[in-house]
């Protein structure tokens, strides 16, 4: 048995670093400490997709990895349309090589940014965002708001590393000298620690935001005695907290990106930051899910100068959400091919959307099967990034971190199988200019 | 005609122990039911683990009902997952987003049976 310290967490976008896990017989044994039971779950293991496949019939056939590589590399050489999507379990090596396929194919790039926080990176293409990091909410913050977002649910060790239960610096009493308001429609396991709970009537998040943005600015006059279902006397009382704190933090989930307003929402809360810098310290951060969605947006930018929905077929990047999100070209049934990697569709895009996809040639690269492998026509299994395989990862704020190798796999890594796919389209291609 | 209701969806401790593992019972018996609030299901007249069918624009999907005290009257929260996202529209509006959360929607008691995944994805196809 081998203790391994340290190890780097391929879950939600907490990434946390600290964990300790056991492993014995290239399998990890035991999670010792550091992981919450979600992170835990992911390090030791889940039933795996056993074989490559090709869909024969309706029904997947196990095939070797070059009938796979060949049968992927001829779907989307063919397609005049063809959509990468996924991206955000994965690390950034495999990444660029997805960006390389997309200029090569001239394709469609689409990260799961775009159904989760999209909007966000909208609002901040717009407005900017007064973050920071993780680490300094740690050692500064002492007021820690969280809007639309339930993390002793979907970050479960996000309160306890980084805000309301950690002791840093100058939060060396830990929670005793903080104060924790919870901004949400329903009462969540988070709620419940909450010092002050606004319950808000759903879809209502903008005008809270401007409600609490007026007072800031010492407008309270113009507040009504409700708004949003929230009393004005809770919205001051807010206001005074936010006042009052030396450093305040706000982390914000799909609560707010979800609704209707979107994009509006987020540009309204980080209006809201700074009007809140007209009194103290104050910073905005969103809670990124995957654990390299953050990446995805960092290496498409790199690489495209955009975060994501980027169309490669022009020959030079365009950038277009709304019309390039994979949502919307599946409803629109423009794609003709898609290549999905480290995400899931099948599970988590509109049930509109996903009509589409099923009825064209989908290739999918993942370790575990999926709602995804219901519909696939070519599948690779993956090793697991994070547990089989290492590479580079960006944390929901915007820290890289690498991700350790702790066993052997027997499968191959994300970006060795898409550089081998990206070298038989290469081979096709050339094959055809001849 | 069923019970009109505001529909979110939204991630839970056990959906996100199960999102590498989604074929899994523990995942289906997790993410195929909604939360309602106990005055809710009174009206609708089912006790907990009994099927609804709840059904918008977009799509209806059968559940198993589940009661939770924070869920305000009147909403019902699927956690995200297959079935919540049967109900949800692609449409974004030109945001790139679809909107996963207030959807209008009904809501009625069934003695139809939930989908297990595969069935449900069977139904795309």
């Amino acid at each position: 048995m081998v203790e391994i310290t340290d190890v780097v967490c391929s879950l939600c976008g907490c990434v946390c670093d600290d964990i300790t896990v056991e492993v014995e017989d290239n399998k990890v044994t035991k999670v010792k400490k550091g992981a919450c039971s979600v992170g835990k779950s992911k390090l030791m293991g889940h039933n795996r997709i056993k074989s490559p496949a090709i869909r024969v019939n309706g029904e997947l056939k196990d095939c070797s990895y070059d009938e796979a590589i060949k049968k992927a590399a001829e779907i989307l050489a063919a397609s005049r349309r063809p959509l990468l999507y996924g991206w955000s379990s994965t690390v950034c090596e495999a990444q660029k090589v997805g960006v390389e396929l997309a200029e090569e194919l001239g394709a469609v790039i689409d990260n799961t940014a775009s159904v989760c926080h999209g909007p966000s990176v909208l609002a901040i293409q717009d407005v900017g965002l007064p973050s920071c990091t993780l680490g300094e909410v740690k050692n500064r913050a002492d007021l820690i708001i969280y809007w639309g977002a339930n993390p002793a649910e979907a970050h479960a060790n996000h309160m306890k590393r980084y805000s309301y239960v950690s002791k840093g610096f100058w939060t060396e009493e830990g929670k005793k000298a903080k104060k924790l308001v919870i901004v949400d429609v329903r009462a969540t396991k988070t709620s419940k620690m909450a010092d002050v709970f606004l319950q808000i009537e759903q879809g209502k998040d903008y005008l809270v935001f401007s409600a609490l943005r007026a007072i800031l600015y010492g407008h309270e006059d113009v507040v009504p005695d409700e708004v949003g279902g929230v009393s004005k006397k809770d919205l001051l009382e807010t206001a005074e907290m936010m006042k009052g704190a030396k450093f305040g933090a706000t982390f914000f989930g799909m609560g707010v990106t979800h609704t209707g307003a979107r994009q509006n929402n987020i540009v309204n809360a980080i209006q809201m930051t700074r009007a809140a810098h007209t009194h103290t310290k104050f910073t905005i951060t969103p809670m990124r899910g995957h654990y390299n969605v953050a990446g995805i947006n960092q290496v498409c930018t790199w690489e495209t100068g955009f975060p994501f929905a980027v169309d490669l077929t022009r020959g030079y990047a365009w950038y277009n959400p709304g019309e390039l999100s994979a949502t919307d070209l599946l409803i629109r049934q423009e794609c003709d091919a898609a290549l999905i990697i480290a995400s899931d569709p099948g599970a988590h895009f509109p049930g509109e959307s996903i009509k589409h996809l099923a009825k064209i040639p989908v290739i999918q690269i993942d370790p575990f099967p999926n709602p995804t492998t219901e519909f696939a026509d070519v599948v690779f299994p993956a090793a697991v990034s994070g547990v089989e395989a290492e590479g580079n990862v960006y944390r929901m704020d915007n820290i890289p971190i690498r991700l350790r190798k702790l066993i052997d796999s027997e499968y191959p890594e994300d970006e060795e199988i898409l550089k081998r796919i990206l070298d038989e389209v290469r081979a096709i291609k050339e094959k055809e200019d001849k | 005609m069923g019970t009109k209701v505001n529909l979110i969806s939204g991630r839970t401790t056990v959906q996100g122990r199960n999102l590498d593992s989604k074929m899994s019972d523990e995942y289906f018996e997790e993410v195929a039911r909604c939360d309602l609030n106990k005055a809710d299901m009174e009206k609708l007249g089912v006790a907990a683990d009994e099927s609804v069918k709840v059904r918008t624009s977009y799509g209806e999907v059968v559940v198993k009902a589940k009661e939770a005290a924070g869920t305000p009257e009147g909403m019902v929260f699927i956690p995200m997952g297959p079935w919540a996202n049967a109900l949800v529209s692609g449409d974004t509006h030109g945001a790139g987003m679809p909107v996963y959360k207030g959807i209008d929607a009904e809501i009625e008691k069934t003695g139809d049976k939930v989908l297990h995944v595969k069935e449900l994805m069977q139904t795309y196809m």
